[in-house]
């Protein structure tokens, strides 16, 4: 019999050198942090931490400059995208990042998330859909569920009186600008892997020029369902996911295999020539002086 | 002076060219974008609108030619965040709409403001409120010196009334824009845009200043974030007492206004842009008929200059604001002047232009009801004050009044004459504390005394 040399110590799980040490804004079980830290690991995992420039929204979010140590803009709500768009045309080289609430990307700034979409600006947008404004105090969102209570739908949301929920990644994943489209969630660790891997895919996306991502993130807001932390992650599992499936939504990048939940993998882009990719193109403006 | 050809090809183009100033006959739209380029204009966004569009189709095709940014945004909502964006990123952004645009930006231009995001805005005037007309007009005065956005800040307005002189304030614009790290608007109207003047290639580069601010990506150094979110109302208070410092150096460093024919004027036209072009036609028809009337023209509309016309008002019997307006600039000229004299106003509204002789007419009326000389009570005479673009020299001749030529007048009677010269460029402290001041590309520096007027 041999003897077992024990297994030098290594690291398994650590902070990610960019999430900031310090407690945050957020309340008690809510899942920006969560998500928060799965950027911070993707964009160390991927070396583009000193290039990214990123773009906070407005939100229980607004503070996410505080907790992630990249460069960052302020939007104003709703208008990351655009924002994005600014920074992205005049820094080819950088590494641009939007992170938006649902009701900052899916009500006020629609127009902006559509069309940035559209353009095929090369940017990565993580979109924390928890259902509701979490900041304001729990009213409404477009993305709340039928029959959800919040503040300004105290009966539940009636579909007579406010329609339906906004399918807004579904909505993005037909344009062809459009690079790569999920939606994960935050409930269980196996759907917190899975979202980090969509994380990756979507900034991979940019990192290749092959144009705009966005993931969906399922989220939780505890304070604003009106429920315990561990209600609100049940709800996540059973309810919400019953409205939001879970899966990757379009992936057009080069080489993409078709994958699971239906997605249209290497999907054509109507009106482009198939597979056509954008390049970032070198650009003169705004070097630092 | 000698004046070269005008170019008969209208599709010249401009690329590379740092040649002797031409002069060529141009709309003000284009001039303006051009002017914008050779201004080192990295980023350009825009929505079409009327009467700027043409300003948007020159960025569409020059732009790309340079390698710089263009994009046609969704809405000016789209395009002013992407000029956000753009100039936190420490690029040097234009944009440009008329009115109803202009209404979409006012959140953005709060935020640029409370960010201190420099970027340079031209709204192309047009009648309003509302849809309104797509005639020229002055109906966005209060929008632009007093308002668009929420929250307590200022802007400065720049106002040209020629096309020569707008493509010389888009330079100034960029460089107040990121000396003073502030959005600047240029306060053109319909008729600037959209008509044809000769004007002179003169372009002028500002120098780029470090931006040790500008968001380039966290790579050794501490991130860097741009933001007007101070949720601390102590921090808030005195983010807004460090603003409120710069708006008062902006008040004092940068009033610009040019005069002309004061030295022994009676009776005072106050009006900028296309309305000082009329009212010049009105001043020769007006001195013909033996009225003594000068013209007090302010080019920085925020900041007023409020001191300066108080000075030439002391020697006057009277005031005339005109404007292609309801009146919105009698306010801030009542306030300048304060109650002791008369202050009348002539102007049209909805895209109708006053004409030079409804000006002689409302200037004889305020002659008979004006109130006494006041000439002899002031010891100090005001400067003789020097125009922004040269061009507006008190001792230049003006043609001699035309009679039944009022569709034309506004740029008849008046024909623009380009006369460059070095331009003043106001003192102003740096951000280290210490006074600049150089002239147009890089020459001496000019004392404010020299020749007063602009400052
Ligand atoms: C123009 C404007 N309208 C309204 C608000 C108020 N407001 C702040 S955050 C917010 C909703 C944020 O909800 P969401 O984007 O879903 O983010 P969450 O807080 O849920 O993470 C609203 C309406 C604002 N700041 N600006
Ligand atoms: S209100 Fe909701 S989204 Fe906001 S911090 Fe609290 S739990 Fe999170
Ligand atoms: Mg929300």
């Amino acid at each position: 019999m041999t003897a077992t040399v024990p297994a030098a110590p290594r690291v398994i799980y650590q902070r990610p050198a960019r999430l900031t040490d310090v407690s945050t804004r957020y309340c008690p079980g809510c899942g920006h942090g969560i998500i928060h830290r799965l950027v911070a690991e993707v964009l160390e995992d991927l070396g583009v931490d000193g290039r990214t420039i990123a773009v906070a929204p407005v939100g229980c979010s607004v503070f996410a400059y505080e907790y992630l140590a990249y460069d960052w803009c302020e939007a104003p709500h709703g208008r990351a995208p655009a924002v994005a768009t600014g920074i992205r045309r005049v820094r080819p080289d950088a590494f641009v990042l939007t992170y938006q609430g649902d009701g900052d990307l899916a009500a006020i700034g629609t127009g902006e998330i559509v069309h940035a979409a559209a353009r095929g600006e090369l940017i990565t947008a993580i979109f924390v859909n928890n259902g509701i404004y979490g900041m304001t105090g729990g009213q409404m969102a477009p993305t709340t569920l039928v029959g959800q209570r919040t503040t300004s739908s105290p009966t539940g949301r009636d579909v007579r009186a406010a329609g339906y929920p906004v399918p807004m990644t579904e909505m993005l994943a037909v344009l062809p600008g459009v690079a790569f489209a999920a939606r994960g969630s935050i409930a269980d660790p196996s759907a917190i892997g899975r979202t980090k891997s969509y994380i990756r895919k979507a900034c991979e996306a940019q990192i290749r020029g092959e144009g705009f991502a966005i993931v969906e993130v399922l989220s939780n807001c505890p304070v604003g369902w009106g429920m315990t932390a561990q209600e609100s992650i049940r709800y996540l599992q059973d309810v919400v996911v019953q409205t939001y499936p879970l899966g990757v939504l379009v992936d057009r990048r080069s080489g993409a295999q078709a994958g699971s939940s239906g997605a249209q993998a290497g999907a054509a882009r109507p009106g482009t020539p198939s597979g056509a990719t954008r390049q970032a193109e070198p650009h003169p403006a705004g070097q630092e002086a | 002076m000698t004046t070269p050809a005008p170019v008969e090809d209208p599709s010249f183009s401009l690329a590379g060219t740092r040649e002797p100033p031409r002069r060529v006959l141009m709309k003000g739209n284009e001039a303006i974008a051009e002017a914008a380029i050779q201004a080192g204009c990295d980023a350009y966004f825009g929505y079409p609108i009327t009467p700027q569009a043409e300003l948007l189709e020159w960025m569409a095709r020059r732009m790309p030619e340079e390698g710089r940014a263009f994009v046609q945004a969704e809405s000016e909502l789209g395009a002013i965040n992407m000029a956000l964006g753009a100039g936190a990123a420490g690029a040097r952004v234009l944009v440009s709409s008329s009115g109803p645009g202009v209404s979409l930006m006012a959140e953005a231009m709060s935020y640029m403001a409370g960010s201190e995001v420099p970027m340079v805005l031209i709204n192309v005037m047009r009648g309003g409120p509302g849809l309104g007309s797509i005639g020229p007009s002055q109906s966005d005065y209060f929008q632009a010196v007093k308002g668009h956005g929420h929250g307590d800040y200022r802007v400065p307005v720049l106002a040209p009334s020629s096309i020569g002189e707008a493509m010389e304030l888009v330079a100034t614009a960029f460089e107040l824009a990121e000396h003073y790290r502030t959005p600047v608007i240029i306060l053109a109207d319909g008729i600037m845009g959209q008509a044809m003047e000769p004007v002179e290639q003169h372009y002028r580069t500002p120098a780029r200043q470090t931006a040790a601010w500008a968001l380039t990506g966290a790579d050794g150094r501490e991130p860097r974030v741009v933001r007007s979110l101070h949720l601390a109302p102590e921090e808030l208070e005195e983010h807004n007492a460090h603003l409120q410092e710069k708006f008062h150096a902006i008040a004092e460093h940068e009033v610009r206004w040019a005069g002309e024919r004061l030295d022994d004027a009676d009776l005072v036209i106050v009006a900028y842009g296309t309305a000082a072009r009329v009212a010049r036609t009105a001043i020769a028809r007006a001195r013909a008929a033996g009225l003594r009337v000068g013209l007090f023209r302010p080019i920085s509309l925020w900041p007023f200059p409020s001191a300066e016309l108080a000075s030439v008002a002391d020697r006057a019997r009277g005031l005339l604001v005109v404007e292609l307006s309801a009146g919105q600039m009698v306010e801030d000229v009542r306030l300048a002047v304060g109650g002791g004299i008369p202050v009348a106003f002539e102007g049209r509204t909805g895209g109708m232009v006053p004409s030079p002789d409804e000006v002689v007419e409302a200037l004889r009326e305020l002659d008979a009801t004006g109130g006494p000389l006041r000439r002899r009570r002031v010891r100090r005479r005001p400067p003789i004050p020097v125009s922004g673009t040269g061009h507006l020299h008190p001792h230049e001749p003006m043609a001699e009044p035309e009679t039944g030529h009022d569709a034309l007048s506004i740029f008849g009677d008046d024909a623009w004459m380009p006369h460059w010269y070095t331009v003043p460029v106001p003192t102003r402290p740096t951000r280290n504390g210490h006074g600049r001041g150089q002239g147009r590309n890089g020459s001496a520096e000019r004392r404010p005394d020299d020749e007063g007027g602009s400052r």
